[in-house]
């Protein structure tokens, strides 16, 4: 667990990026691609998420765990929605094309099958951008651009201290885990549900107590070093801003507003072939 | 802007640390796939209840988003801002009724527990559901089953965990009227 967070130290242009620019970035690409159903836009997104992939020199091999479990995701979802609602498409699209007649609701139509290729496309291009940033992006240097890009620095400075004692709590939680197991506490697959959630809270007790301790301690520490005293502070792992950060935050700008556009000239955000 | 005091700062966190590995760590998978059983609920009601409705908010949204990352799956930010609005109402409500976390007996335990039955209710079969029909426009009967078990297992897992949390914090605390005169 030492590398939690999955940042790959290598060296490329999107690793060279500023973390502010790459959190613009990733925030403007994700509406774009949330708010809009415009298939065309969403192949384009996924194209230029790959090529993005190819850009940071990412292995498939580095990224082939977190893949794995989109993949499955994806699947269950669509799964799940096919098992709820196997005439969603029908009533978005407004028309029936019945490709395999199926008993009872299921008929496989075409309007269904189209709705899943987007709702995978939207997945599909949701997805890797996070896994892009959190893969070329220092986990220190988060902190920092969230300051920048305008979060205050007291709450950026809570995600800092959130990151830094995460080991710690994880840490603590495992030597308290340990003690309570060496008192006779089940906690492994064979107890029941009902004993596992009563072991857990065994352990969370001690663990929120002394974290609520370490609270005290930490902001008694901060208080007298003069914290929140100033208008602004510096951050130890910032970078300044280069073209490339202006250029990529720009082009991720016209992105939404091209997402934007379409959904407004399209009438909808739906993308429809059958009308 | 209000300024924050810096115990509340710290307060976040170390409570999204608690509320991210507790998430990433312990959760329990249920029968209805992507929707885990998650203790994590019950620290963060407990949290909302004596840091307020504020920190709540950022204590669920911060650890919320940082699991999400973590797993690397995409942030899922219909569900991470039904967190946050969690432990705003939880915090909230925590005023609203006057709950005293430092001396909570069995008629604060039942506000306590009818509030997060009502805010896990609002959370996960209508702040959760409604943004994701906006934002990835999936049918509404599978946000409802998702909404559903997720609601009903956050809430149960709350009413045990976070119950205990309450009871054990009140006993560490000095109860109002615990010194008598002597004679």
């Amino acid at each position: 667990m030492t590398n939690l967070f999955n940042y790959i130290d290598r060296s490329s242009p999107i690793h060279r990026l500023s973390g502010a620019s790459k959190l613009v970035c990733l925030l403007l690409w994700s509406v774009a691609a949330m708010t809009s159903f415009y298939t065309p836009l969403l192949v384009f997104l996924t194209v230029l998420a790959l090529i993005l992939f190819r850009m940071a020199k990412l292995r498939i091999k580095d990224v082939s765990f977190t893949l794995g479990i989109m993949l499955v995701y994806i699947a269950l979802n669509n799964i799940l929605i096919f098992l709820f609602s196997p005439a969603h498409g029908v009533e978005l699209y407004g028309s029936r094309t019945v490709l395999i007649p199926l008993p009872g609701r299921y008929s496989i139509t075409a309007e269904q099958l189209f709705y899943h290729l987007n709702v995978i496309l939207k997945n599909a291009c949701t997805i890797p951008p996070v896994i892009l940033f959190v893969c070329t992006t220092n986990p220190s240097e988060f902190a920092a651009s969230l300051n920048r890009i305008g979060v205050s620095y007291r709450i950026s400075y809570s995600v800092a201290l959130a990151l830094r004692y995460i080991p710690d709590i994880q840490r603590e939680y495992h030597d308290i885990s340990l003690a309570q197991q060496a008192r006779g506490v089940e906690m492994s697959k064979k107890a029941n549900l009902i004993h596992r959630l009563k072991a857990a809270s065994t352990i969370l007790i001690p663990l929120v107590l002394s974290s609520m301790e370490r609270i005290e301690t930490i902001s008694n520490a901060m208080e007298l070093r003069g914290f929140g005293k100033g208008k602004k502070r510096t951050w130890y792992a910032s970078h300044p801003f280069t073209p490339a950060d202006y250029v990529s935050m720009i082009f991720c700008g016209l992105l939404l507003i091209a997402s934007l556009a379409l959904t407004a000239i399209n009438g909808g955000r739906f993308f429809n072939p059958f009308r | 802007m209000k300024k924050f005091s810096v115990k509340s700062i710290v307060a976040i966190g170390i409570g999204a640390a608690l509320f991210f590995v507790l998430g990433r760590f312990v959760s329990i998978p249920s029968p209805v796939p992507n929707t885990n059983i998650s203790v994590q609920y019950g620290l963060l009601a407990f949290l909302a209840v004596v840091y307020g409705p504020v920190s709540g908010a950022l204590i669920g949204f911060i650890g919320h988003t940082l699991i999400d990352f973590s797993f690397g799956s995409g942030i899922w930010w219909s569900w991470v801002i039904a967190s946050a609005v969690f432990g705003l109402l939880m915090g909230l409500s925590a005023k609203v009724l006057k709950m005293d976390e430092a001396q909570i007996g069995k008629k604060g335990l039942i506000k306590f527990n009818l509030a997060q039955v009502v805010c896990h209710l609002a959370c996960w079969m209508v702040v959760a559901p409604v943004l994701d029909v906006y934002m990835m426009g999936e049918p509404w009967d599978k946000l409802i089953a998702q909404g559903l078990m997720a609601g009903i297992a956050n809430t149960v897992t709350t009413a045990i965990v976070g119950s205990l949390l309450c009871v054990a914090y009140a006993a560490t605390k000095t109860k109002a009227g615990s010194l008598s005169k002597e004679d």
